[in-house]
């Protein structure tokens, strides 16, 4: 909510925009009297009644002598003829030059307008663009939070496969060592069993086995000749 | 309406002393009228589109009429016609 001491902008503005210019002046009969003196004097007088009035004034002025007759009445009337004679002549060549000079200006102004006008739309069209590309954002962003999740899951799973090895090294090494202890006894116990038997033959049953191996011997040769 | 707030052209002749009391007539008040009535007759008859003579011509030939009018005293003398 704006706070303000006056309210702001609530109408069109006085002068914005402007009215277009009237296209024709006031009438008036022959450049010197309005339309209204002739149409003021219709109810009363008719159509003739100014006329008449005009030449009323016009004798009076000229029998009173208030309006005095001398050089310069001369002057006037050779003056006033060559304006009329002007007007008439080329008064429309001037209009036309007048309304080239007009329609040019007004061209001009015109194309500012379009000119800002298509600039403008111009500018809208850029920006439903970029509002378009803003929608397209989210497409970005979800493929950047996948992006994150499988270097997470990665992540995650390189570093399982470290603890497995791991668990996995110190586990072999103790079986290791166990089938290691385990193989020391047995070749230890092994060699022990044979070094007291190897000192526990006297020479007594030495020559005992030996006589014996003999006779097993003689005993096998002969059973031997004999299948030959 | 009331006579204070009309146009002149629409104040009725026997009610012109009462209306001329009305307006007002410091400086500040007549140069304000004369800016609104220059202002009407200029939008009237000159800031149209397509004007004609009228415009001008009016005003010249106020102009003269005033000039005679000022001057009426030193034409109408016989001294002045004779030398012309």
């Amino acid at each position: 909510v704006l706070h303000t001491t006056r309210p702001l902008h609530t109408t069109l503005q006085r002068l914005a925009p402007l009215p277009p210019l009237p296209e024709k002046g006031g009438e008036v009969r022959y450049g010197l009297i309005p339309e209204e003196f002739f149409q003021f004097l219709y109810p009363k007088t008719g159509v003739t009644g100014p006329y008449m009035l005009g030449t009323g004034l016009l004798l009076y002025f000229l029998s009173k002598e208030i309006y005095v007759i001398n050089h310069e009445t001369v002057a006037a009337a050779c003056i006033l003829s060559v304006i009329i004679y002007g007007v008439k002549k080329y008064g429309s060549d001037v209009a036309a030059f007048a309304d080239k000079l007009n329609e040019e200006k007004i061209a001009k102004a015109l194309a500012v307008k379009n000119e800002a006008i298509k600039d403008l739309e111009a500018a809208i069209e850029q920006e439903k663009k970029e509002q378009w590309r803003a929608e397209g954002h989210t497409y970005l962003f979800d493929a950047k939070r996948n992006n994150i999740v499988m270097l997470l899951e990665t992540n995650y799973r390189e570093r399982l496969l470290t603890v497995y090895n791991e668990v996995k090294k110190r586990l072999d090494y103790q079986v290791a060592m166990q089938n290691l202890k385990r193989q020391k006894e047995q070749d230890h116990m092994i060699q022990w069993v044979e070094k007291n038997v190897v000192q526990s033959i006297t020479p007594q049953q030495q020559k005992e086995s030996i006589a014996k191996c003999i006779l097993d011997l003689k005993a096998l040769s002969k059973s031997a000749q004999a299948a030959v | 309406g009331p006579l204070s707030e009309r146009r002149l052209m629409d104040v009725r002749l026997g009610e012109l002393p009462a209306w001329l009391a009305t307006c007002d007539l410091s400086p500040q008040g007549l140069l304000g009228g004369v800016q609104k009535a220059w202002r009407s007759y200029y939008d009237k008859y000159i800031n149209v589109r397509r004007g004609g003579p009228a415009g001008i011509s009016m005003l010249l030939a106020g102009y003269c009429l005033l000039s005679y009018g000022w001057n009426y005293q030193h034409i109408s003398k016989i001294s002045f016609l004779v030398s012309a």
